[in-house]
Parts: structure tokens; sequence; C-alpha cells
């Protein structure tokens, strides 16, 4: 009988009992009493002793045993007091404890079943089937028939069913469930899209390109049931104590009937209640529930934000970070130089001139500015004469005319007066790569470029600092460019011209002076993440980076960082919260029970201590749960 | 002379106590069947795991065969933190757990309460 059915058909039992305990009379009075509770004993109990039974056979014991003793204590107590026609009989204890016990278990069970929801939630994410493209032909298929390199066809309101890249068409997609997004990506020929996604406004065709495990939404659940089942470190204590737990309260429940009846001349019976109460209140399931519940709700609801928290261990390490450091490039700025000012008269000119020049070269820079021609849309024009010169610049002939774009020293070279000197300096001054462009043998301007910082990086290092955390920034660039970047979002650490093979050198030496948490790509940064004390791996699109870090974000948002310090921490506490109250519980319960405080009064009817142990494990995942509303 | 009855029972109840969960024997080990590159154990959950303690060889991928006969709560999921698995053992039925042994030593595994242990012991 499932444990919900089995409750009632136990309350419907031991209510006339309770009638009894409120001074109620039933008719055949002690033996209609004995037959209802011998149905509960036997019956509803069973379970207790078969569990207690299997424990006991290999030397071991749980929380079956507990309540087997306890019950059977008052139970068969009464049956002899009953035999030997004594006033007193306990028949109601026996059997409400047990309909108290499975009240709570059942409870348990519906709490642990929300606590261990998120992994089935991923999975319910995937689509079942999509329409393929085959022969010309649009077929429906399974998602497990797809192939890689299979057209899908995706219709809006249609969920995506494979990660892919885009052939045909354009749309917004919702990545929420998957990437914690929120507003929906618009998605071009080219883009990448996550299976499991929902396609809102366009129709279009992608190529798979990741299937079975391989998929995003795959790994993520993968990931997710690893962390569920890692053990926090905090956990050892609590396995340590489970082992003796039991035995030692039987023990004690020994104690506490001799001390009564030996020592302080109590009656048999209540020597008795004193320590059925003692067993029955001891509870080692919420010591044993406190860490793996809070571990899974958080894990879980990292999942859900895009926050994929690898191991129990991670949230330890996330407690006591004293640095949090960035790889500058692709983490605080774009990753990609933008032109950011174009200085001069004409404007328009500069931008054509210095578009057709670069059209031709390979400078990392060209991009950038072929960019900003296309924004004032100018297509470069075909010049004549190029040359690049290493280190300085290029000069052809454009209209006929001399052009060049570069450095100071290529005007020096070339004979030509910078007279926007100042300018130049000021843009310099501000960490941008300034360039001159000359036409027809005079400066007619300069464009700026520069990796700008990304949105929303100062609000997340503000927020780094309230948390007490210090941001640094680590990058190849040269000092100058580096100090100007790390202005403009608020940090003040900065680590400059580094070559990544010492960024993790670097990380070495900044935990001499705290633990470090290291926030980076995950594919160049990998031996960094490592070495530090907590490794973030920021993803883009359907490469995450497994392996590195402890902590990987789904989404490339510096925001996630705060939040997944943010959850980690309180996570770990929630973990010490349970594990304290569950230690509390037992460390207070225990002596109440055997009746230490009954000179004031307080003495725990057996029945009343079964009703509170049953609670302690459900309050342990309800508090665990209450993680899902903690606010991040 | 009552007393003297109860106290002597008393002392003598907590010392079995004591032997009996306190000073178990240490449990023998059992090696997974190895066939070709594939090695399996079966492991019966009742009361515990039995064997208790299971040898695995490295780098031969393993199938741990659990069989719950025991329908108590306690025993209902089995995590092995070391393999990142957790899973719930259904009544009665044989549920094969695939790991990767690649890396020597001894891996603790336990029911979903912390309160039964077993372990993979990986030579």
């Amino acid at each position: 009988m499932k444990t919900k059915h089995l409750f009632f058909f136990t309350l419907v039992l031991t209510l006339p009992l309770l009638y009894t305990m409120v001074g109620g009379e039933l008719p055949g009075n002690h033996y209609t009493m004995a037959a209802l509770a011998t149905i509960v004993q036997f019956y509803s109990g069973a379970r207790f002793y078969k569990g207690a039974w299997g424990a006991f056979k290999h030397r071991a014991s749980n929380m079956d045993t507990l309540i087997a003793v306890g019950t059977s204590v008052a139970y068969f107590y009464s049956v002899y007091a009953l035999i030997a026609g004594l006033h007193e009989v306990y028949f109601e204890i026996s059997a409400l404890l047990i309909m108290f016990i499975l009240m709570g278990q059942w409870f348990e069970e519906l709490t642990k079943g929300r606590a261990s929801r998120a992994i089935e939630k991923l999975l319910d994410l995937q689509a079942k089937e999509a329409t393929v493209i085959r022969n010309g032909k649009q077929v429906k298929l399974a998602v497990d028939q797809i192939k890689v390199g299979d057209i899908i066809l995706v219709k809006p309101g249609e969920k995506i069913a494979l990660d892919g890249e885009i052939i045909e068409g354009s749309s917004s997609i919702d990545e929420s469930l998957v990437t914690g997004e929120s507003i929906p990506v618009e998605k071009h020929p080219g883009s990448t899209v996550i299976g499991a996604t929902i396609n809102k406004t366009g129709s279009f065709t992608f190529k798979a390109t990741k299937i079975g495990k391989d998929t995003l939404l795959s790994q993520i659940i993968e990931l997710v049931e690893r962390a569920q089942a890692s053990r926090a470190p905090i956990q050892k204590f609590a396995d340590k104590v489970s082992g003796y737990f039991v035995p030692i309260v039987l023990i004690l429940a020994i104690i506490t009937f001799d001390v009564w009846f030996l020592l302080l001349g109590a009656s048999v019976l209540s020597a008795l209640l004193f320590a059925v109460a003692v067993v029955v209140i001891a509870c080692p399931c919420a010591l044993g529930l406190a860490t793996p519940t809070a571990l899974m709700v958080g894990t879980g609801r990292g999942a859900r934000l895009g926050i994929l928290i690898k191991s129990g261990e991670v949230l330890e390490q996330a407690r006591d970070i004293k640095y949090v450091m960035f790889d500058k490039t692709g983490t605080i700025t774009e990753g990609k130089p933008v032109v950011t000012d174009i200085v001069g008269a004409d404007k328009q000119m500069v931008a054509e001139v210095a578009a057709s020049l670069e059209a031709a070269s390979e400078h990392p820079l060209a991009s950038a500015i072929l960019e900003a021609a296309k924004e004032h849309e100018h297509a470069p024009k075909p010049v004549k004469d190029f040359k690049a010169i290493a280190g300085k610049g290029i000069i052809a002939k454009f209209n006929g005319k001399p052009a060049l774009i570069g450095n100071r020293a290529l005007l020096e070279d070339q004979k030509i007066k910078l007279t926007l000197n100042k300018e130049m300096s000021e843009l310099e001054k501000q960490g941008k790569t300034v360039m001159a462009v000359a036409y027809g043998g005079k400066l007619i301007g300069l464009m700026a470029v520069q990796d700008c910082p990304k949105e929303g990086v100062l609000n997340a290092m503000e927020a780094l600092k309230k948390m007490g955390l210090e941001p640094a920034m680590i990058t190849g660039d040269n000092e100058h460019t580096a100090r100007a970047i790390a202005k403009q979002v608020g940090i003040k650490r900065v680590v400059a011209e580094v070559l990544p093979s010492q960024k993790a050198e670097e990380v070495m030496s900044f935990k001499q002076r705290g633990k470090v948490a290291f926030v980076g790509d995950g594919i160049n940064d990998a031996p960094a993440l490592v070495e530090a004390d907590l490794g973030i791996a920021m993803g883009s699109g359907t490469d995450i980076a497994i392996e590195a870090g402890g902590i990987v974000l789904v989404k490339n948002d510096i925001g996630d960082v705060v939040k997944a310090l943010q959850l980690s921490r309180k996570t770990f506490s929630r973990i010490k919260l349970n594990l304290f109250w569950a230690l509390f519980y037992n460390v207070a319960g225990i002596p109440i029970a055997a009746g230490v405080l009954s000179g004031i009064g307080l003495v725990l009817n057996p029945a009343i201590a079964g009703l509170a142990m049953a609670f302690s494990s459900v309050s342990v995942v309800t508090s665990s749960l209450l993680l899902n509303r903690s606010k991040i | 002379m009552t007393e003297l009855i109860v106290l002597l029972g008393s002392l003598s109840s907590i010392a079995l106590i004591i032997w009996w969960f306190f000073m178990k024997p240490d449990t023998e080990v059992v090696a997974a069947t190895v066939n070709g590159n594939e090695q399996t154990v079966n492991i019966i959950v009742s009361g515990g795991y039995t064997p208790h303690k299971i040898l695995l060889q490295k780098d031969i991928p393993a199938k741990l065969i659990f069989n719950r006969k025991d329908a108590s709560s306690c025993l209902e999921e089995v995590i092995l933190p070391d393999f990142g698995v957790q899973r719930k053992l259904p009544v009665n039925q044989d549920l094969t757990i695939e790991v990767k042994p690649d890396k020597a030593g001894r891996f603790t595994y336990s029911c979903g309460m912390h309160m039964f242990f077993g372990e993979v012991i990986v030579k």
C-alpha cells in the first residue's frame, strides 16, 4: 500500500483510540483498543519491522529500528498489562506513533518529490519530434532518428528539436528555459540555435549540428545529475554521526529507564514511557536529509537560471572567496573591437578612406573599421599601390592621391604633420587605439577603436563589492589600455601584459593573498580556471566548457557571476542551517523526552515525541525548498 | 532484587548493542566478474548492501546491478558521488548502473539519506 493510503487507513483505526485519550470509552473497552492497536502495529507497522530486521541482520540500524523498538515496547507493555489485569494500558501510544510517523513519511515524500524535480523538468523540455526535410519532402521524425547534418524546419510556436545552425529564415527565439535568458534572442542565417528552446515569430530551417548526448540540454542534464549526486565535504560530519546514532539512542533509552526506575523510584510504566519517548523523538533522518536536499534544490534552481554548479564541494569553495578575477577579453569586454570615435572636419571622408585602405588588410582592427564604414553607408573603394607596413599601418593610392592609415610613426615616416595631436592624446588616455587617416598629403582625421566593456559589467562589479568581494582584471593588453577599461567598469586591481600561458601563474600569486575565483571563457582559460580556488566558466551559444570550472554559466552574461556566487553562498548557508537544526533538534529533544525538564512540568507523551520526530525531517526538506524562494 | 535484575539486564543490553552494532567483523570483498571488456557485479539491497564491499578492476567499464528487496524508503535511492550517479531503485527489479572505474581507490556510496553505506574498491 502507498504511504498515503496506509496513513489514511491507519488514521481511521487510530481515531477511536484518540477518543479514549480524551476520556471517552469504547464498547469492549481495552479489548477493542487492543484489537485496533494490533492491526496498526502489525499491518501498518509491518514496513518498519521489515526495514529494522533487514538492517539488524547486517548489524546496522536505521530509522525503522527506532520506530520498531519504540512502538513495540509501548505495544507489548500494554499487552502484558491487559493480560495481567493492570488498570493502565497504552495501546493508543503505539498506534498513534505509527500513524504520526506514516503522516510524516507521506509529507516527506511529497516535499522530497518537489525538491528533486529539477532533472525531470529538464528532461521534459526535450522535444519529442521534428519536421525534417529529406529528399525535398517534409517528414515528421522522432528526435532520436535525426542525424547530424539533417535539415529541420521550425514553424512559429514550435520547439526546436536539437542544437544547430540556421540555414534560411530569421526569427526570435525564447531561450529562457535552457539558458535562463529572459529576453527572446534574434536569430538569422548562421546563428546557432539551441535544442528545447521555443521559436516565437518566424519560420526557418536549420542544420542539426549536435544530437543525443552532445546537445546543450543533455550536457546540462548530465551536469545537474552529477552535481546532485555529489557530496559536500560538510556532509562527512553528518555521515559519521549517523553511523553511531541509532545504537547510541537505544543505549540512552536504557539509561533513561534505569535512572527513572532505579534512582528516582518511578513506576515501571512511567520509566518505560520516558524511554519510549527517547527512542521515538530521535531522528537521524533530519541529519541525513540536511545536505542532499539543499544541494538538490540549490543546483536545480541554478539550472533554471543557466547557472550550473558542478558539485557540493564548489559551494564550500564559494563561501570564503576574497578576489574575483576576470579575464578581460570576452568576459568584461565584447572581445571584438569597435570604432568608438571618428574625429575630423569631414567624418564621412575619414570613414571612406580608412575603410578602403583597410579592406585589403588582415589586421584585427580592419573588421572594426569596415563595420563602421558600413554604418556610414560607405562601401570600400579599390585602392592602388597597397602597402602594409608592419607595426605602423597602411599606405596606398586612393582616387589617384596618396592616402594612409596608421600610427604616429607612420605619419613621421611620410612627413605628415599631426595637427590633431591633442585629440589623439585624449583618446589614447581613454585606453583606445587611435589611427590617423591622411589623404593627399594632409591629416584629415582620426579613428579610435576599442574593445568596449559589455553592458551590465559596472553593475556586476558593484554587486560583487557589496558582497565583500574584490573584483580584479587580468589581460594581455598594455597597462594603459587595461587601466582605462578597468576604470570604466569600476575595477581597481589590474594585472596587465600577461601572456595567456602566464594567467595560471598570476592566479597562483593572487591566491597567497586570499581565495580566488577566476572567471573566463573556459576554452583559453582552462589552466587558470583549474588553478583558482573556484573556476567560473562562461559559455556562449551551444558550447559550454563542461570540463573546466566548478561553476559553468550557460549564457555569456557577467551578471550571472554575481548570481552564481549568491546562489552558492545561500545554498551552503542553508546546508549549515539544516545541519544545525537537525543536530539541535536531537540534542535538545532527547533530554526533554528523557524527562530532564520534568521538574518544571515539561513531560513529553511518547506520541507527541513521535509527532515531533515525523515533522523534524519534513521541516528540513521544507527549509531546503525555501531556497527556491530566496532572493537572487 | 528486582532492581538488581533490572540493572544487570540493562548493562547486558548495552553490552549487546555495542557488540552487535559497533564491533562488526570486517566484511568480505567480492570481486566483479570480468567478461571481456566488461565487469559485472550483483548487489542485493536489503537492510544494507550485499556484498558490502565490491572490487572492480581499473579501466574496465563496470555494470553494478542493484536489486532492492527492501521496500523501506530508507533504501529507495542509491548515491555514488564519486561516479556522479544518483538513482531510485525499484523494488524487486534489477537496476543497472554503469560506471567507468578510471581511478584507483576506495569509494563509498550510500542511500539517499546517508544512513547505509557500501564501498567500491578500484584496483
